[in-house]
């Protein structure tokens, strides 16, 4: 059954992209479209059905070298079961949804053909997003990290006339690839330690390589920070965080469709995932996972504020995934995996949901993605208007503070935010509120400035304001029901007790030592109970070494930070309630009540607004620092480097050795040819001679 | 049949004498006929070279389909293959036909076209099957005569300079080997390349000129060798001459020099460097994994900057070699596999990059970059094909440009982090090069006056392609294809190459005792 999850898309997108011709266009969607209906109600009877212990399925074999084995396999754990709906769910979502966004594209002449390769790309993506989640090994990961990149490349680049999406098609393969720089150089480290790539054999070897100093570069470093660090540099690159983001938000060149599917609910989320599942090396690398946090709560930071001020409908959204990415780091790198992938699960649905929603807009409005030209269109687009709304407050995090009822997002933010302020880090904690804070606000404003108020803009384009066809509501309707219940129907198995974690999980012994820890620390304050616990740590380690690599994820004996994140002081868990309370708050008062205040605000903070506004000027300064050196450095290396010295020297030997030569072979009027033969019989003469002379010596 | 190699050696050869004596005239009819004997001659020498790998067994790591038979002058004529050389032989066989295909459209000299590719096909096989270093040098030093006449007669307006250069790097590096190969038989006594892989050539520090040659013998005539085959990679700084020569060729010319010619130099590596100077190819290893390191990161930002399409991809095809010394010199089982891989499947890719160059070259006389844009409105069958290459070129998972690259960089990775990074850095660099190629090319709107009637490929061009998508695919998904082959044989060379360097050790450590 997960063969026919993971093949189905495949096939889909080749009959789609190579069938259409025989079967025309229509069809071809459909056959696209509905292989992946039954991919998703596949997963999802995987997915209820999975009891947490982890299978394998062989497919193939693949790169053999040497003790180097890895295969085309898939590892069916919890994790891959989670990331199996997610996929496959949205993308079928998606693949409805675009017959209705599709079906007119302005960006085409007419009579071109465009509609089946949208779907082709859209399948392929999904396979390669399968591939990448159901691998067992890093190899195969590793190919679905990249395939996801080329679907990306192909997808954001699809209205390949528009310089600007070819540009940032371009962008976005290429910051990837510096993130699949690290990642690369992550597996040929674990490759080298651990003498395989395959997961298991990985995480058996972990405690052996956090003892291990590996030479890199110009020093000794502990094996598993170095590793760690690696890998996330990769993770950091899929997942737009802060350093590598920059492809994000031009990413939504792309046909909106796409930016829910890759840039909201899947791809982008690889990161996470990436982390999730060497959540054994992780918890060997307190270094890293420091790191970790400390580089997802700036992101979660940094993308809001520049979240403020974009006035481009799906630059807003696309800042807020950037931003909401960081929120599940923050939490894979204090420790509690569970509610990452909690986080991830939700985020999913509501952020897709959003991106469609603006789809929804934007196809309503004839592809006006400028808010300022929007206003009053909760009465033309009704039903979007309502999904809107629910992703809003989903996103925003509205549910009823001190139980576990509300909206998915309030249930999984408000998990990482107690998570993070269990794992110790005040930073993380208080950026992540304050983030949860302006969220609240940017959502609230592109509610407010889409939804509310009087029409802006184009008269005639708001009077053919119209909502989309059936196709483009149907999903809509399903991911609300996602945003409004899956945070509620799942919270304890993502983050409930640490025994029904670790049962959905799969990762049995850790119960057993769980629960002891528990049962005794369980009302005693987080840095307390830490130091408290250090007694037990020679006879957990034996334990936790047996445990290692079974079940989905792994948390080490030390790390309590899911069960203290439980017993967070109440303020803890009021503060993102309040934070977001006030973020509509001030949204409200700002494009409501008082709608000139924003304009006059940024007059007066005009460096600051520009400086949001420029998204903290990183394209700029990256253009400066490696586009225009690199360009300059491959100028100067070719007319410099390759004409003058190289070729240089050898012209000036050349002036001093042929009219030696040609005197030599008696100005040989053929030209270079015949020197050349007559190098070469010349050598064989000598070859030979010598060859008699020594055999008859020997 | 045992002599199955000498049989898929000389066929090409056979046609082509069959042109020269038989083949009269120079109308249309006589140049069909002299295409469609070229190309009957290199697709009966495919078929019949399949048997060679279906008689070749992976597990035997010897010569297998050993011939021998005297020779004039004393000489010994033999030929054989083992687990490293034989799918350099289909390689050829199996590029050969198509790059006949791809010259269908020329006019000029047809007949003397063909033949001089026939010859070359010969040629190259006999490097990829001599068992004698004399038949050897012969097979490799004679194999640039066609090469140069390609260019020299077929070639673009330059096609003089570049022969020219070609000529100068390439003698020095000859006179050198030569050089070698004499003392090894002064040393060993026989040419026969079986008895000198089991020989052991001198390691001893010995004085020349008041210099220490630490590795002595060894080292003396590693060099001489690794003069000739680092010009024939080509390696940096000595490839200057391959993005003239590329520019100047034909677009059969340069399929060929690319996908199979330059391949000679990564054998020779193999074939005589790592296994017969084991000690020497040791200690001047990190010499060569930096060069190599060095070319990728040197040769990619080069890349960046061209103007020429062909120009690029040569460049491109120098990083790819990169990858390929820098493996063989990692010296162990992933770096070798992978070396062998990048350069099988680097015939292939770049093979068909060139031809895609050829394509539109046919269609607009321009390899100027800025000469198109918006091809994939008339093109969508081009830019499908473009795009799947340069992909492949880009190393994408899934082709076979990823596995040599990944295998590579995993082995030098357990000899030198250093060069690893700097090479690793350049998957980041060929993106960048081949998408904006691609996307200045193929992307963007159609508005050039010049190119608005521009055809997309027929159905022969298309025929041509379709091989070489299916191995890049084949080989991307299943490597063991090449691996299976190629693994036990790459074995024994690091084994006895370790074994070779760890006797050198022990003895060095001995000594100082």
């Amino acid at each position: 059954m997960e063969k026919i999850i993971l093949f189905a898309p495949l096939i889909g997108s080749l009959l789609c992209g190579f069938g259409w011709k025989f079967i025309g266009q229509t069809a071809a969607q459909w056959v696209s479209t509905s292989l992946l209906f039954l991919a998703a109600f596949l997963s999802w009877v995987v997915f209820l059905s999975h009891n947490g212990t982890t299978e394998y399925i062989h497919v193939l074999d693949f790169i053999q070298s040497g003790t180097l084995d890895t295969s085309w396999a898939i590892r069916m754990d919890r994790l891959t079961a989670i990331m199996l709906i997610v996929i496959t769910t949205v993308s079928a979502l998606v693949h409805l949804y675009s017959f209705g966004y599709m079906a007119h594209d302005e960006n085409f002449k007419e009579g071109e053909v465009y509609r089946p390769r949208f779907f082709a790309y859209l399948s392929f993506f999904t396979f390669s997003m399968l591939m990448l989640v159901t691998s067992d090994n890093l190899v195969q990961m590793f190919f679905g990290w990249e395939g996801v990149g080329v679907a990306s490349y192909l997808l954001i680049g699809f209205y390949y006339r528009k310089p600007t999406a070819n540009a940032a098609a371009i962008k976005a393969f290429v910051v990837n690839r510096v993130g699949d720089f690290g990642f690369a150089l992550g597996i040929f480290g674990l490759y080298f330690l651990a003498d395989s790539i395959k997961f298991d054999d990985v995480f058996a070897a972990v405690p052996t390589i956090a003892e291990t100093q590996l030479t890199f570069l110009w020093r000794d470093w502990n094996a598993a920070e170095l590793i760690a660090i690696l890998l996330f540099i990769g993770a950091m690159g899929k997942s737009a965080q802060l350093i590598l983001h920059t492809w994000l938000p031009d990413a939504m060149e792309g046909p909106t469709p796409v930016s829910a599917l890759i840039h909201a609910a899947t791809m982008v989320t690889a990161g996470v995932f990436l982390v999730c599942r060497m959540s054994p090396l992780m918890e060997f690398a307190p270094m890293a996972t420091n790191f970790i946090v400390f580089l997802g709560a700036t992101t979660a930071f940094f993308a809001a504020t520049v979240g403020l001020v974009q006035n481009d409908i799906k630059r807003v959204i696309a800042y807020s995934t950037c931003s909401q990415l960081g929120y599940m780091f923050v939490a894979a790198g204090v420790g509690v995996y569970s509610v990452a992938m909690f986080h991830l699960f939700t985020h999913a649905f509501f952020k897709a949901m959003l991106f469609l929603g603006a789809g929804s807009v934007i196809h309503g409005m004839h592809h006006e993605q400028d808010m300022r030209n929007y206003g009053g269109l909760r009465k033309k687009l009704p039903y979007t208007f309502w999904a809107m709304m629910i992703g809003t407050l989903a996103i925003t995090g509205v549910g009823i503070p001190l139980t576990h009822i509300g909206f998915a997002g309030f249930l999984s933010k408000d998990a990482v935010i107690e998570s993070a302020f269990a794992g110790g880090t005040s930073y993380a904690f208080w950026l992540l509120v304050i983030a949860a804070f302006m969220t609240s606000f940017y959502s609230w404003r592109l509610m407010f400035l889409t939804f509310f108020g009087t029409p802006r803009g184009d008269k005639h384009t708001h009077e053919h304001a119209h909502e989309g066809p059936m196709t483009m509501l149907v999903p809509l309707g399903v991911l609300s029901l996602g945003a409004i219940f899956a945070g509620m129907i799942w919270y304890d198995d993502f983050f409930g007790k640490e025994n029904d974690v670790a049962a959905f999980f799969g990762t049995h012994q850790i119960e057993e030592h769980a629960a002891a820890a528990g049962a005794g620390f369980s009302l005693i304050a987080p840095a307390y109970a830490a130091t408290e616990e250090n007694d037990d740590h020679g006879k957990d380690e034996k334990l936790a070494k047996q445990v290692i690599g079974d079940g989905a994820i792994y948390m080490g004996p030390e790390n309590h930070v899911l069960h203290d994140a439980h017993y967070v002081p109440k303020w803890v868990k009021v503060s993102p309630f309040i934070a977001m309370i006030s973020g509509l708050a001030l949204a409200f008062w700002f494009y409501i009540v008082n709608p000139s205040l924003p304009g006059r605000l940024a007059a007066n903070q005009r460096p600051l607004y520009l400086f949001f506004l420029n998204k903290w000027y990183f394209d700029e300064i990256y253009d400066f620092v490696f586009v225009k050196p690199a360009m300059a450095l491959g100028r100067l290396l070719w007319k410099r480097g390759d004409g003058n010295i190289i070729d240089g020297s050898i012209n000036g030997v050349a002036l001093g050795i042929v009219p030696f030569l040609t005197r030599l072979v008696g100005r040989g009027q053929s030209g270079y040819l015949f020197h050349y033969a007559f190098a070469m019989v010349l050598g064989i003469a000598i070859l030979l001679t010598w060859m008699m002379l020594g055999g008859g010596a020997g | 049949m045992d002599n199955l190699l000498s049989i898929v050696t000389f066929i090409p050869l056979l046609a082509a004498g069959i042109l020269a004596l038989f083949l009269r005239g120079d109308d249309e009819a006589a140049q069909r006929n002299a295409k469609w004997v070229a190309l009957a001659a290199t697709a009966t020498t495919f078929l019949v070279s399949l048997a060679i790998l279906g008689q070749f067994d992976p597990s035997d790591t010897g010569f297998q389909m050993v011939e021998q038979r005297d020779w004039l002058l004393g000489m010994q004529y033999k030929m054989g293959v083992d687990g490293i050389s034989v799918l350099f032989v289909m390689l050829t066989t199996f590029l050969m036909p198509l790059v006949i295909a791809s010259c269908w459209d020329v006019k000029h000299r047809v007949k003397e076209y063909m033949i001089a590719f026939l010859i070359l096909e010969t040629l190259m096989l006999g490097v990829f099957c001599a068992l004698d270093l004399v038949l050897f040098y012969l097979f490799f030093e004679a194999g640039l005569i066609p090469m140069f006449l390609i260019i020299g007669i077929w070639g673009g307006a330059n096609r003089i300079y570049a022969s020219f250069k070609f000529f100068l790097y390439t003698f020095l590096g000859s006179v050198l080997m030569l050089v070698a190969m004499v003392s090894m038989f002064a040393d060993a006594g026989t040419t026969d390349i079986v008895t000198l892989l089991n020989h052991n050539f001198g390691s001893e520090t010995f004085n020349v000129l008041g210099v220490q040659v630490i590795g002595g013998m060894q080292t003396m005539m590693w060099i001489a060798f690794f003069a000739s085959f680092a010009v024939k990679m080509p390696m940096w700084p000595v490839h200057t001459w391959l993005p003239d020569a590329h520019v100047q060729a034909p677009t059969a010319g340069s399929v060929v020099l690319a996908a199979i010619l330059l391949k000679m130099g990564g054998y020779g590596f193999l074939r005589f460097s790592l296994p017969m100077f084991p000690v020497a190819s040791d200690l001047l290893a990190p010499l060569v994994l930096w060069m190599s390191a060095i070319a990728i990161a040197y040769t990619s930002l080069v890349a960046l900057v061209q103007q020429d399409m062909k120009k690029l991809i040569a460049y491109s095809s120098v990083a790819h070699m990169g990858y390929v010394t820098m493996g063989i010199f990692a010296a162990n089982q992933q770096g070798i596999d992978g070396a062998i891989f990048q350069m099988i499947s680097h015939g292939f890719i770049s093979g068909a990059l060139f031809l895609c160059v050829g394509v539109i070259y046919d269609r607009m006389h321009t390899r100027e970059i800025d000469a198109y844009g918006g091809l994939v409105n008339r093109m969508p069958a081009y830019a499908l094909i473009f795009m799947f290459f340069t992909m492949a070129n880009v190393g994408l998972p899934g082709t076979s440009g990823f596995v040599g690259e990944f295998l590579t960089l995993m082995g030098v990775f357990q000899v030198n982090t250093w060069v690893a990074v700097i090479a690793t850095s350049g998957v980041i660099l060929s993106a960048s090069y081949g998408l904006w190629l691609y996307r200045r090319v193929v992307m963007g709107d159609l508005i050039k006056e010049s190119l608005k009637s521009i055809t997309d490929m027929t159905r022969r061009e298309r025929a041509i392609f379709a091989p070489l998508v299916v191995m890049t695919l084949l080989l991307g998904v299943y490597p063991a294809l090449v691996t299976d082959i190629i693994g036990p044989s790459v074995e024994a060379l690091v084994g006895s190459y370790e074994t070779a360097v760890a006797d050198f050790a022990a003895s060095t450590q001995f000594a100082e005792n």
